[in-house]
């Protein structure tokens, strides 16, 4: 049986439909009810959908050998996994935002608010910048609003937010997409599966 | 005295079957101190797993740290004027931060050490003792090998720069082909040797099979048959190539491999050829050995059938 972490929501459903079309169906899927995971014994599938943000956990951990992660996360953990394809959907960016005017003053340390640490990290230790985390769990939008910070970092959409409140995208980190991703231990048990599976999704993959 | 075996746990199990083949393989136990001089990790930090280490100042002064490594005391205690090959197995805790959770960990490994050999020989008899040692740890197997001469080489003919050759081998290391090769796109580098660093990438499978892929992709031909040579006697069925394998090339070379039994999430035995390291500490010959990441086994349901 190969388990499947799916992120839970839009996206996660986007994926499904993908996997779906390749010919990697679970009908069960569909039932409405509160089961957390579903099976297609004929196809030796089990789907489960788990918080985005914890796919890559249950991939590296061995509880899915594969699921779909967006690059966000990969970035930031660095989970000890393969990634195998880019799903190309759920697009955005990793941004660097803040006030429309905001000039950045090299003689002051930069304060930056972001849920991803690592990665702003590693952009500004990139360009030698010294730079102040402020670690937050939401609305970072409001971090340079009230003087928390002078800039985020986080993910850009549409920017609609950003632009509902003053901000604009001051810098493009990196792109960020859906990818597929493999348990290593499970890449080489269930390898022929694994890679079927690849080049079926591939197919799927908008161009 | 007689013990009850049943009141060993895995670790236990699988540490007492792997001493036991190593000592019928003709390997000398090696046993080392607690703590070694704190300078040993640092001049050599990129070898380590994970680059902290536990550290404390003696009481004579000098600082200390407790050992994260074994390969590097044994290569630095290793005297090639004794004469002849040196051959030696351990069973050892290393101390250093587990990826899993974080924070310092007392990390149990057993392994061996095979230092100053000329002949292939002894590269081949370590692969096959790495495969009798994942046996000895369950009864579904696999052992994944690497050649590193064939990435070198594809990937000096792409001419990187520093950065860019470590993200590429940060690519292969995740068989993520859609990044390497946008990055070599980026970097400018020769498309059709690109694709030739891609297809190397995702080339695994039995080592015939994965040795004619090379052979198309014109790789060195030393290499080629280099890996041909030293696989040809392992079982195709638990032995395949995999380019995804990987360490840090100025410390190892030639051969990296890896082992995984079934029902562990991550790799349970690592190794390679380390002629670089030896080079590095001053001397000659070459260098080959693995270790078993006995902590890795606790969940493991069935051991295998010598344990």
């Amino acid at each position: 049986m190969l388990n499947i972490a799916l992120p839970k929501g839009r996206l996660g459903e986007k994926v499904y439909a993908m996997f779906e079309r390749a010919g990697f169906e679970c009908p069960a899927i569909h039932e409405e009810n509160r089961k957390l995971y579903f099976e297609n014994e004929a196809l030796g599938l089990r789907y489960f959908w788990v918080k985005p943000s914890d796919v890559a956990i249950y991939v590296a951990r061995g509880a899915a050998d594969i699921g779909v992660a967006g690059k966000d996360i990969l970035l930031e953990y660095r989970p000890d996994v393969y990634e195998l394809l880019d799903l190309r959907v759920g697009r955005c960016r990793m941004c660097v935002a803040g006030p429309r005017d905001f000039r950045d003053d090299p003689g002051r340390t930069l304060r930056v608010a972001t849920k991803f640490s690592n990665i702003a990290s590693g952009y500004y230790a990139s360009i030698g910048r010294d730079i102040d985390v402020i670690g937050l769990n939401g609305s970072i939008e409001l971090a340079p609003i009230l003087g928390l910070s002078d800039v985020i970092v986080d993910i850009v959409e549409t920017g609609t937010t950003l632009k509902e409140n003053n901000l604009a995208v001051l810098e493009t980190i990196v792109p960020i997409s859906a990818r597929l991703i493999s348990n290593k231990a499970s890449y080489v048990f269930y390898k022929a599966r694994i890679e079927e599976l690849v080049r079926a999704i591939s197919r799927e993959v908008e161009t | 005295m007689t013990i009850d075996t049943e009141i060993f746990n895995n670790e236990e199990k699988i540490s007492f079957a792997l001493r036991a083949l190593y000592r019928e393989r003709g390997f000398k136990p090696y046993r080392m101190r607690r703590f070694e001089e704190y300078e040993l990790y640092m001049k050599n930090k990129d070898f380590l797993l994970s680059p902290e280490v536990i550290s404390f100042t003696d009481t004579n002064g000098k600082l200390m740290a407790l050992k994260p490594d074994v390969t590097l005391s044994i290569v630095r205690a290793y005297r090639p004027a004794s004469g002849g090959v040196q051959k030696l197995y351990y069973d050892e805790n290393v101390y250093r931060v587990s990826e899993r959770t974080g924070g310092f960990r007392e990390i149990r490994q057993a392994g061996v050490e095979c230092l100053g050999f000329r002949d292939e020989a002894c590269i081949r008899d370590v692969l096959s003792l790495a495969l009798e040692s994942l046996a000895r740890i369950s009864g579904e197997y696999r052992l994944c090998v690497s050649q590193l001469d064939v990435v070198e080489a594809l990937l000096d003919a792409l001419a990187l720069s520093d950065d860019a050759r470590a993200e590429a081998l940060r690519c292969m290391g995740e068989k993520n082909v859609h990044e390497l090769r946008a990055l070599c796109e980026s970097a400018g580098a020769d498309a059709a040797g690109a694709e030739k660093l891609c297809r190397l990438t995702l080339c695994s499978g039995a080592p015939a099979d994965a040795a004619r892929e090379l052979a198309a992709l014109g790789c060195p031909e030393e290499a080629v048959k280099a890996v041909e040579r030293l696989t040809k006697d392992l079982s195709p069925e638990r032995v395949s190539l995999d380019f995804s394998i990987l360490g840090d090339m100025r410390y190892y070379n030639a051969i990296a491999f890896r082992g995984y039994v079934r029902g562990v999430p991550s790799s349970v035995l690592t190794g390679g050829c380390y002629d670089r390291l030896l080079a590095r500490m001053g001397k000659p010959g070459r260098a080959v050995g693995f270790a078993c990441c006995l902590d890795r086994l606790e969940r493991l349901e069935e051991v295998g059938e010598n344990a």
